[in-house]
């Protein structure tokens, strides 16, 4: 029964939970790696020594966490609105491309400064309009948005291959990528802006965008939690007929829902083409979209839960990354497979564990207060 | 199917004098406790129901009854205590496991699949081969035989969906006992029946009862427990606080008992100052997808210090007529004043401009419409609005203006725990129905759209919310009124339009009206009757 | 230049007259998001690496990366590590090879299918639309329709290289001859869709295509097996397919990636690594067209003669096959 879950006090709900899951989820891999023959304790520690145990690692962890904020705030405003957008990897996509374009256009002619927050703008608009289609196509006409936006990211996918390859391919070249932007239009990296303070650390493809994706948190925290839109939003989601009655338009909400979560999405776009590339390519989503689902889901569809959902996927991905690299028998294959297994146990089976949690906290709250029955 | 047990001799223990000692237990529990987190749904209740008794168990909204019923039927188990059942201790863990030991359940909200026939329905989870048209066969056999014996008749081969309600409980009954049910728990049954349908399930209940089915009946309705039961427990705040033999008791004594003090039934009802028309409708037709309308051609109005009771069953179109009122459903044709004024083109489907004009809707369905029950009680507390100057500053909603003005709401309406913080869903019904009417009055509204005031209300807050009515109306506020409690519209109403297939059906002074009268009214068979009189 | 086309050619001899491998020989393979197993371009790479590490019994490091930004961090992890030589696999990784082979300037790069100069960087290109030209030679001889289909994997430049190539050699042959064209997608799932292959292949045959060259990664055994069902000719591509479906496979066009891995591997650790850019054609045996027992009864002696004069023309430089990469069409 659903209301079991409130039976629980707050920190386990999200706290206790969701570590659990990613426990099991790595005894699980644990398992698995041992029946290939390596040390799983072993493992561990070179993903975690990969992800945040030097600076290279750890620009690359902040970098994959800074996508994963950005996709799993779109997922969760969204989910809010009681909709559920898969298509963040088509809106990322699209969003790239609203950055590119306007980079390709105007980074020679617009003044630097102005060349971040335009940026910005583009690609949440791209973002934004490419989740705008499958939410009218909700909001009027009743098509299903976990069919449209899926569908619309084998669109976006099909549109971008179309505009790299006959389009915006640099002439001359044979990868499908577009020119260089100016230097003036990329955005520094992490190792760059350490640089100018005197610091040295290594190259990575960390860059400001991630102060970006900070701002989207706290902005959409108080978007959906302190303003009336956030309100209606909210309504809609939990009770739609109480919506209507409190004289909100569920259809026209559900737009709104849809362009923030398309515009968070295509920020995506602003630290992979603005920030790490520097040019239009194909597949620079590389998953994020659907990734953020699970961050999502594990973080409870709430900023702070998606900030440390976030950084838990940045730290499988790069360590991750860093464990095939380290461990041959580790293939790629196999660290997709423990990445899946925690985004199983903590997102299709996050609530397997509840019953027994609840089960063994009533039985520890109520020894607790017969023993406290019993001496006073 | 056991019959009515004699007495085996075997001398019950020394009970409160209530207890009767006649028959053996059939259901004994003994010490169970429940807690959800900090909450105690159920505190060491101890309980007997005995083989072949009609046993009632009243209490308010949130006392504990359904929980206790949950741990019976297997939703739940109990953190503490045991069952018996026929003297022996079981475990009941799973549904199944109550079916087994010969415990049925009629759930409030009926487990039917519309689509299916009454015959799929019954058999659906029980079906005693794998070739579904064979077991289907021995199915029907064995319910006919079963609805010889009880006399409970409804035809086999109907798609569920389309019977009525009362048939379709009756199909519940059927399932239970199909799969042997000699315990049959029913669960607020009476909730969705008009006074007829009500008789009949009691007539059944009785007949069940006297070929040896004990009966437990869980309802908040105190004339229900006195009219067939023959032993009453009372819970209160999750503990039992008394058992009685209903022949003993009083529908007072029970109220007090339930609610832990004195009730005052009677309203003192002065003539309200009726004034000019505030609300009035002219030819209203709302059409639906078949023939029949959902509101056929409605013409009414309500005064200004007046309230206008609705009675009808379920599905007549009162909800509906609420509905198209608030804004909620747009309406085909007619008109709608407000203090003269024609306010239709308003009317369009726009619940904010409603509001606009000073109408504020309590709805029927305050878990569906009246609150987000995710919501904390501040943010249900402004519901409908949102928007509004007050709860706003610049973009952001103005948090502690809200807080402090649910605070003052809570206070005003004695809504409990006064907590703005607290999740709407784990207030109890009465104080979340409180907060709603609250929330509504507060505006000061000229016209007061209100659908089942007291639905799920235990007794102390009914009290209240009438109370409150009463006082809108003594402000000059219009109050139109739908329920299906009729004890309600009759002693709230100043007048009572009875609605039937979408078209008021008849009118009546509060008054004048009583239970059967309105009965006949809403089942629309008034005019033949009294038709067959004049021509007797 | 002319030392390295005999590299080249004359790899497989070289191999023979193995001389001690370097102490020093760390040579390491980054594999592109295809991976490894792709059947396909990433598994010709791996295969040479194989070959040359069953000779010298020098172990390689390898990494198949996942995303686009893994590239150059797996490339610089090697290079980290103080691996040389480095190769990259595809036209994908020439930028972060470039950008990790400015930063290491002493380790040795070979970027497999992409452009990139550098004094350290070798940089392997394949004209495949030479050996694409020969097979449209004998697509077009061999067909009895006039007509002769083209499957391409994704739609990419390199892809439609392949095809006009394809286009260039059937129209070649015969001036008549039509060509249908078909891409199974645009993206990366294409290089692995057999069941769409097949379709596009019935499609094709349907329009009355009866020789069908795929150019599609593991989407071509699907091509291949519809081919044959519908008893027409399929043409493989990348390494020798002949032996898939022997009497219905024309030829295959082969793409020698295999060789230029394990040379790289094999000259890094020998000291006759060179940088700078080589485009392997005909010429230097880097594509070319597959005749083997499987085949043999379907290449008439007539058709043998024909393409042997193209290729000999080819490499003498009197056939120019034009190359859409160069300025994105095939015209």
């Amino acid at each position: 029964m659903s209301q079991n879950s409130s039976t629980l006090p707050r920190w386990i709900d999200i706290g206790l939970i969701p570590i659990l899951n990613v426990a099991m989820a790595l005894l699980v891999s644990g398992l698995i790696i041992l029946l290939i023959g390596e040390s799983p304790l072993e493992a561990v520690q070179i993903m975690i020594q990969g992800a945040l145990g030097y600076d290279e690692g750890i620009g690359y962890t902040l970098y994959y966490t800074t996508n994963f904020v950005f996709t799993g705030l779109a997922v969760a405003v969204a989910f809010h609105a009681g909709l559920f957008n898969i298509g963040g990897e088509g809106q990322a996509y699209i969003g790239g491309l609203g950055v590119g374009l306007f980079l390709l256009l105007a980074d020679d002619s617009l003044s630097p400064i102005l060349l971040l927050p335009v940026g910005i703008i583009a690609a949440g608009l791209f973002g934004a309009a490419w989740a705008a289609i499958p939410a009218y196509l909700q909001a009027y006409r009743g098509s299903h948005i976990v069919i449209t936006t899926i569908m619309f990211n084998f669109i976006a996918s099909a549109l971008m291959v179309y505009l790299m390859v006959n389009v915006l391919i640099k002439p001359g070249q044979m990868s499908p990528e577009s020119r260089v932007f100016l230097d003036t239009a990329h955005l520094p990296f992490a190792h760059e802006i350490f640089a100018w303070m005197g610091i040295k650390i290594a190259r990575s493809p960390l860059n400001i965008s991630i102060i970006w994706a900070a701002i989207c948190c706290i902005g959409l925290w108080l978007f959906v939690w302190r303003t009336r839109w956030g309100y209606a939003i909210r309504s809609v989601g939990f009770n739609e007929k109480a919506a209507v009655y409190a004289g909100i338009t569920p259809a026209k909400t559900i737009m709104l829902a849809m362009f923030i979560s398309g515009a968070l999405a295509g920020f995506v776009g602003v630290n992979e083409i603005m920030g790490v590339h520097h040019k239009l390519l194909l597949n620079y989503t590389a998953g994020y979209g659907f990734t953020g689902i699970a961050v999502s889901l594990m973080g409870r569809n709430h900023p702070f839960g998606i900030i440390l959902a976030s950084l838990l996927f940045g730290v499988l991905y790069q360590g991750g990354a860093e464990l095939a690299f380290e461990v041959p028998t580790i293939t790629r294959e196999l660290v997709v497979v423990i990445q899946g297994l925690v985004i199983l146990f903590s997102g299709a089976l996050a609530y397997m564990s509840t019953p027994w949690i609840e089960w063994a906290y009533g039985a520890l709250s109520r020894r607790q207060s017969s023993a406290g029955q019993g001496e006073g | 199917m056991t019959g009515t047990m004699e007495n085996d001799g075997k001398k019950r223990g020394p009970g409160d004098e209530n207890s009767p000692a006649a028959s053996p237990s059939a259901i004994k529990l003994t010490d169970i406790s429940k807690s959800f987190g900090p909450v105690r749904a159920n505190d060491s209740v101890n309980m007997e129901i005995h083989a072949g008794t009609i046993h009632g168990i009243i209490g308010e909204n949130g006392a504990g009854k359904s929980t206790l019923m949950s741990i019976l039927y297997g939703f739940y188990e109990a953190d503490r205590g045991t069952i018996e059942v026929d003297g022996k201790t079981v475990k009941i863990t799973s549904s199944q496991a109550a079916i087994s030991v010969g415990i049925g359940m009629v759930h409030q909200h009926f487990m039917l699949i519309d689509t299916f026939t009454v015959l799929e329905n019954i058999i659906l989870g029980a079906e005693t081969s794998a070739l579904l048209v064979a077991g289907l066969e021995e199915a029907r056999v064995k319910l006919q035989a079963l609805e010889d014996e009880y006399g409970l008749n409804v035809d086999l081969n109907v798609l569920t969906g389309d019977l009525p309600v009362g048939e379709q409980q009756r199909v519940e009954i059927l399932k239970a006992l199909y799969r042997d049910a000699r315990i049959l728990i029913l669960d607020e049954p009476t909730g969705v029946l008009t006074p007829q349908e009500t008789a009949q399930l009691f007539k059944i209940l009785k007949a069940l009862n006297r070929e040896g089915v004990t009966i437990v009946l869980i309802t908040h309705k105190l004339k229900e427990i006195m009219t067939i039961t023959d032993n009453v427990s009372v819970m209160r705040a999750g503990q039992m606080v008394a058992h009685r033999k209903t022949a003993n008791t009083s529908a007072e004594e029970l109220a007090e008992l339930m609610v832990g003090r004195k009730i005052i039934n009677e309203i003192e009802k002065s003539t309200g100052q009726r004034g000019q028309p505030a609300l009035k409708v002219e030819g209203l037709t709302v059409k639906s997808a078949g023939a029949v309308p959902l509101i056929d051609d409605l013409s009414f109005e309500v005064c200004a210090g007046e309230i206008v009771g609705i009675a009808g069953v379920s599905g007549n179109g009162q909800s509906e007529l609420l509905e198209v009122l608030s804004g909620i459903r747009p309406f085909d044709t007619g008109k709608i004043f407000l203090n003269g004024r024609d306010v239709s083109p308003q009317h369009l489907c726009d619940p904010k401009e409603v509001r606009g004009l000073k109408i504020a809707h309590v709805p029927e369905d305050r878990h569906r419409l009246g609150m987000v029950t995710n919501f904390s009680a501040q943010e249900s507390s402004i519901l409908g609005y949102q928007d509004a100057a007050v709860y706003n500053s610049g973009p952001f909603l103005d948090l502690p203006t809200i807080n402090r003005e649910c605070r003052r709401l809570m206070e005003g309406f004695d809504v409990r725990p006064r907590l703005p913080e607290i999740r709407s869903a784990n207030m109890s019904g009465g104080n979340q129905q409180k907060l709603i009417l609250a929330r509504e009055i507060d505006k000061g509204p000229e016209v007061l759209l209100v659908g089942q005031p007291t639905r799920g209300v235990d007794i102390g807050a009914i009290e209240f919310i009438h109370g409150q009515l009463i006082e809108l109306r003594k402000q000059g506020c219009a109050v139109l009124m739908v329920s299906v409690e009729l004890d309600e519209v009759m002693k709230l109403s100043d007048r009572i339009l009875v609605m039937f297939d979408g078209r008021i059906v008849a009118e009546v002074a509060g008054n004048k009206a009583d239970e059967k009268m309105l009965g006949l009214m809403m089942a629309n068979a008034h005019s033949q009757l009294a038709q067959a009189e004049t021509n007797a | 230049m002319s030392f390295l086309k005999q590299t080249m050619i004359v790899g497989a001899a070289l191999m023979l007259s193995v001389s001690a491998q370097a102490a020093d020989d760390k040579p390491a393979v980054v594999f592109d998001m295809g991976g490894k197993f792709d059947k396909s371009f990433n598994q010709g790479v791996f295969e040479g690496a194989e070959r040359f590490k069953k000779e010298t019994g020098v172990a390689y490091r390898e990494f198949e990366v996942t995303n686009e930004t893994q590239r150059e961090q797996a490339i610089r992890k090697m290079a980290q590590r103080g691996r040389s030589p480095i190769v990259g696999v595809g036209f994908a990784q020439a930028s972060a090879i470039e950008a990790v082979a400015k930063e290491f300037p002493d380790l040795k790069f070979t970027i497999i299918d992409g452009f990139v100069e550098l004094p350290n960087v070798q940089a392997v290109l394949f004209k495949e639309e030479e050996g694409s030209f020969l097979v449209g030679i004998l697509a077009a001889m061999a067909s009895k329709t006039g007509k002769v289909g083209y499957i391409g994997g994704m739609d990419i430049p390199l892809i439609r290289a392949f095809g006009c190539g394809y286009e260039q050699g059937a129209k070649y042959a015969n001036p008549s001859v039509e060509v249908i064209q078909n891409m199974t997608g645009t993206t990366p799932a294409a290089w692995n869709d057999p069941g769409r292959g097949s379709e596009l292949t019935k499609g094709q045959v349907d329009r009355g295509a009866d020789v069908i060259y795929a150019a599609a990664g593991g989407t071509g055994v699907g091509v291949y097996q519809a081919a044959k069902d519908a008893g027409k000719l399929a043409i493989g591509v990348d390494s020798n397919q002949n032996h898939l479906h022997p009497g219905t496979m024309l030829t295959s066009m082969v793409k020698r990636v295999d060789v230029a891995a394990y040379n790289s591997f094999k000259t890094g650790g020998d000291g006759t690594w060179k940088s700078g850019v080589q485009s392997l054609g005909l010429k230097e045996g880097g594509v070319d067209w597959a005749l083997d027992d499987n085949n043999r009864s379907l290449i008439t002696a007539a058709m043998e003669k024909r393409v042997s004069q193209a290729k000999a023309d080819i490499i003498a430089g009197k056939i120019k096959v034009h190359d859409y990469r160069s300025n994105n069409s095939c015209k």
